[in-house]
């Protein structure tokens, strides 16, 4: 009898367990506090609430931002005054790409601020300074930029406003980033209001990751590889007779002035961008597979980029009309979509289907020159599969060989690319001139996407200005 | 000098607190008290090393060496305790007394960086708090009617909480104390102990419906008064206790499943009703949205955990001054700001090991009225911990309450004071019982031994009596 009470008696297993409760609740806890603290620091110190920023400022200059190829795009240095002044050698060429970091901050100057404010300078550098009263020297960032490609780039645009993106496929590297009407960084405190009032030209957008243009004929790469997918095994035995316009209902589609292509197969229609011949394929299509390949090209999603950008869209679903559905086959109506979507999304098809990620701060490294933290090339994943983006730089090579974009014939390099001549507004014939593509052909080193904001065709004005790069780059004598 | 001094202490100091962390808890491998005496006196030099590199640190940075004296002051103070204690009880545990001088210690370096007057305030009621700390035990262990008060301890905690709702001073839209002769009063920091006795007297005899129902409607009408005060964390407080002391005491762990639903719907009510907390909740949930507002004090407080880094910015190097009461609720992030993560992790874990041993020395009790006011006390303990923790780093909505031993706040340190002592107290109970029970093990091995010798001359028929003796050799109890 006793003893039944006594073994009752033994250690309280409710402690116990209560007690093994709030020990894990507290390690969830810390693991937690751990994990945010990690990988929200350079966040939560770049928002404009903390005040940490403008402590760490006090401390450390800023630190400069170097090219690929180690020109200082932006430096600060101290004046007569003794004021911290940045300086952009470069004045109008990277203004973009590397930004600004008054009033507000963007670019490079944005997205690397942290490593900038922060000082990883050697102890004994700064126990130097310490005494003489100096501030540390923050961190350099090095960048993907190569000036002189930039340089081309900038050029060829000319006065026109528009956007050029140059990467390097295999890597995701930015080589080139350039989008105007274009500003001095150096001024950008001083002319501050005029900047920020003259909305109508949008000077401080980034038109590379932020404007947003219908897509016009180089959408038809989609709607190819949609094509392909609905029918992997006959779409090379598809034929279309083109007679300059298609028409359904009351909506009618139209090729680009007016052309009529007559009898023509898969290639030839992609070759000579035949509006008539892809509304026609388009209206054949399964639209919840088509949303699923657009949602798989990252339309309508966030893209995998650390900078600011915005989101490409495109309507489609299943219960989409016959004649939006023509509008989005060729790249028209409520679609919209941003350059540097373009130049993923034509990266991946050069570096065999997988898209790397963009990216255009390539290290960080203290004042004394040792690493502080390297950021590598990081896949994204695959866009679409080897064969279809093998099927697709076919395409993109008879377009240079036998069609649009015909400039880029017969050079010592071989490209492949699509050009667009968007329409925008509601003047019938006024429209951007897009290219997209790479070189070599069979072997991709660069991706190039152009827009020139209401040029006119694509073939004639953004053609040649890839051209130019592609010679820069492979390093062709230009002759104009 | 000075750069080598902090950078150098960062580490000084992160490691003299990870290795006192560490040894908090091997103490949980040795069974007996006396052999941990080596681990406690390594925790005292590892205090005295860590409360000295920190007022170096505070010296260097100020500039003044006049720290030094308050340094000085806390030393005797906190080393007298240590040395009273061990003097006047040498059956308490040690570990208890330690982390609480390590914890006043944190306390006193982070509220001396945020502000000296504050510190000087806040080490003076520590001084008389800990006079009366040392006399507690000496009560709880002489006077056992404690158990028979259930009816005064509910009215006094009734009365002490509805005086403050209805004559409470308003601070920042809840009523949490009033001012007698001067002296302002926290009294629901007060009646946290009151409580806890409560419940223990109420179900120590037994735990059945009917005990239950009855300590429900007292439980009930405490947490009432608090939500009314706009107390949301306290009322939190009470009510977590009573369901885990309720769940302890009738052994039965369908009363937490009943608790946590009438819980749950009472903080959905709770939700509907009140304004306050469903700001709080909003808060929470985005508090970016909310940056300018009521967001301002968490993410103010998220800006100061991720800033430091593993090791802190260190002392005056930060800004922790930016979030409001940072002396107060958010007391935690000051601390990972300035002394750094790892430093923070391990305050949390001596907290941790804190509670740990307040379950050990409750398991360990044998009188069921002791045990559950341990138990009581050490979650009324930890719980807070999570509250303020936890809330401040946005694991849980923010409740405002303070850290036991760091925040400033009178009654906060005193209560935790006269809760651990309390324990210390009920510690050398247990110790007591223990010999008790060796003696009373001693008694029986003589009373075998010879019955073992009587055997030599009786045989055999005695042997099921010794059965039940062999029994006796485990863990259990006689009733007296």
């Amino acid at each position: 009898m006793n003893r039944k009470k006594n073994k009752g008696k033994k250690k309280s297993p409710q402690i116990m367990i209560i007690t093994a409760g709030f020990t894990l609740l507290f390690l969830s806890m810390i693991g937690y506090i751990t994990y945010y603290s990690v990988t929200h620091k350079q966040e939560l110190i770049n928002n404009s609430y903390n005040g940490r920023q403008q402590m760490l400022l006090s401390q450390n200059r800023r630190g400069s931002i170097y090219s690929a190829d180690g020109k200082i795009l932006a430096q600060t240095v101290t004046n007569e005054n003794g004021d911290d002044v940045r300086e952009y050698p470069y004045g109008n060429l990277f203004s973009h790409a590397v930004g600004y970091a008054t009033n507000g901050r963007m670019g490079v100057e944005a997205q690397a601020n942290y490593y900038l404010i922060n000082s990883n300078a050697p102890l004994s550098t700064k126990a130097a300074l310490e005494a003489s009263g100096d501030k540390y020297p923050g961190d350099d960032v090095y960048t993907t930029l190569d000036t002189e490609l930039q340089q081309v780039a900038s050029t060829a645009l000319g006065v026109y406003r528009g956007a050029i993106v140059v990467t390097e496929p295999s890597t995701g590297r930015i080589l080139a980033m350039v989008s105007k009407p274009d500003f001095d960084p150096g001024t950008v405190e001083a002319n501050w209001d005029e900047l920020r009032s003259d909305s109508q030209k949008g000077v401080l957008l980034n038109r590379v990751t932020q404007g947003l243009y219908p897509p016009g004929s180089t959408f038809k790469i989609v709607t190819a590889l949609e094509y392909i997918r609905e029918n992997p095994d006959t779409y090379q035995q598809y034929t279309y007779q083109c007679n300059g316009s298609i028409s359904r209902g009351d909506d009618r589609i139209q090729c680009y002035h007016g052309s009529v292509h007559g009898q023509i197969g898969f290639t030839r229609s992609f070759a000579k961008s035949c509006n008539s011949s892809f509304a026609n394929m388009g209206l054949t299509f399964d639209r919840s597979h088509f949303e699923e390949t657009l949602d798989q090209l990252l339309f309508n999603q966030k893209l995998p980029l650390s900078m600011n950008y915005s989101q490409s869209r495109v309507d489609m679903n299943d219960t989409i009309s016959d004649a939006d559905m023509m509008q989005v086959s060729i790249g028209q109506g409520t679609t919209a979509m941003t350059p540097i979507h373009l130049n993923m999304i034509t990266s991946a098809i050069a570096n065999d289907g997988v898209l790397m990620k963009p990216y255009i701060v390539d290290h960080v490294e203290n004042s004394a020159g040792s690493n502080v933290k390297s950021f590598n090339a990081a896949e994204y994943g695959n866009l679409m599969t080897e064969e279809e983006a093998s099927i697709l730089t076919g395409l993109m090579t008879d377009v240079v060989e036998e069609g649009t974009a015909s400039r880029l014939k017969g050079l010592s390099y071989t490209a492949a690319g699509k050009t667009g001549s968007a329409e925008y507004g509601t003047v019938k014939g006024d429209s951007h001139a897009w290219f997209t593509g790479f070189a070599p052909a069979e072997d991709p080193e660069i991706c190039v996407t152009i827009i020139i904001e209401g040029a006119g065709a694509g073939g004639d004005y953004a053609v040649p200005i890839a051209k130019r790069i592609f010679d820069a780059y492979f390093g062709v004598e230009a002759i104009y | 000098m000075e750069l080598y001094v902090s950078e150098f202490s960062k580490y000084v100091i992160t490691l003299l607190i990870a290795l006192y962390t560490y040894e908090s808890f091997a103490v949980f491998r040795k069974k007996q008290e006396s052999d941990r005496n080596g681990i406690y006196t390594r925790q005292n030099i590892l205090m005295f090393g860590l409360h000295f590199s920190c007022f170096i640190v505070i010296c260097f940075e100020t500039g003044d060496i006049t720290y030094l004296f308050f340094y000085a002051f806390q030393q005797i103070v906190l080393y007298a305790t240590v040395i009273l204690f061990r003097m006047l009880y040498p059956k308490t545990n040690r570990l208890l007394v330690n982390n609480m001088c390590m914890l006043l210690t944190v306390g006193f370096v982070i509220l001396t960086r945020l502000s000296l007057g504050k510190a000087i305030r806040q080490f003076i009621i520590v001084m008389i708090s800990l006079v009366i700390a040392l006399v507690i035990p000496f009560f709880v262990s002489h006077f056992r009617f404690l158990k028979e008060w259930k009816w005064i301890y509910a009215a006094v905690g009734i009365v002490a909480l509805g005086i403050v709702l209805v004559l409470g001073q308003t601070t920042y839209g809840s009523k949490l104390s009033y001012t007698i002769a001067g002296l302002t009063f926290q009294p629901s920091e007060f009646v946290k102990i009151i409580f806890v006795f409560f419940v223990a007297s109420a179900l120590y005899k037994a735990a059945g419906f009917f005990e239950v129902f009855t300590t429900a409607v007292v439980a009930a009408a405490h947490v009432i008064i608090l939500v009314c005060s706009k107390d949301l964390g306290s009322a939190l407080i009470f009510f977590v206790v009573y369901v885990l002391m309720v769940v302890v005491a009738s052994k039965n762990w369908l009363y937490l499943l009943a608790g946590v639903s009438g819980g749950s719907v009472a903080a959905y009510l709770a939700y509907r009703v009140f304004p306050h907390i469903q700001v709080r909740v909003q808060a929470f949930k985005d508090p970016w949205s909310v940056i300018d507002s009521t967001g301002y004090q968490i993410t103010q407080s998220l800006f100061a955990i991720t800033s430091g880094g593993w090791f802190g910015l260190g002392l005056f190097k930060g800004t922790p001054e930016s979030i409001p009461f940072v002396e107060a609720d958010f007391i935690f992030s000051a601390i990972a700001e300035e002394l750094g993560l790892l430093f923070a992790l391990c305050v949390i874990l001596i907290c941790v090991s804190s509670f740990v041993m307040f379950m050990n020395i409750s398991m360990n009790l044998k009188d069921k009225f002791y045990q559950l006011t341990a138990f009581g006390l050490g979650v009324t303990y930890i719980f807070q911990v999570f509250l303020t923790i936890g809330g401040g780093c946005k694991f849980i909505p923010l409740t405002g309450v303070t850290l036991p031993f760091i925040s400033y706040g009178g009654s906060s340190v005193l209560t935790t004071l006269i809760m651990f002592s309390i324990t210390e107290g009920l510690s050398m109970i247990q110790e007591e019982e223990a010999e008790e029970e060796k003696r009373r093990r001693k008694r029986i091995r003589q009373k075998k031994k010879k019955q073992a010798d009587r055997k030599k001359d009786r045989p055999v028929y005695e042997y099921e009596d010794l059965d039940f003796e062999e029994d006796g050799e485990t863990f259990e109890q006689e009733e007296e």
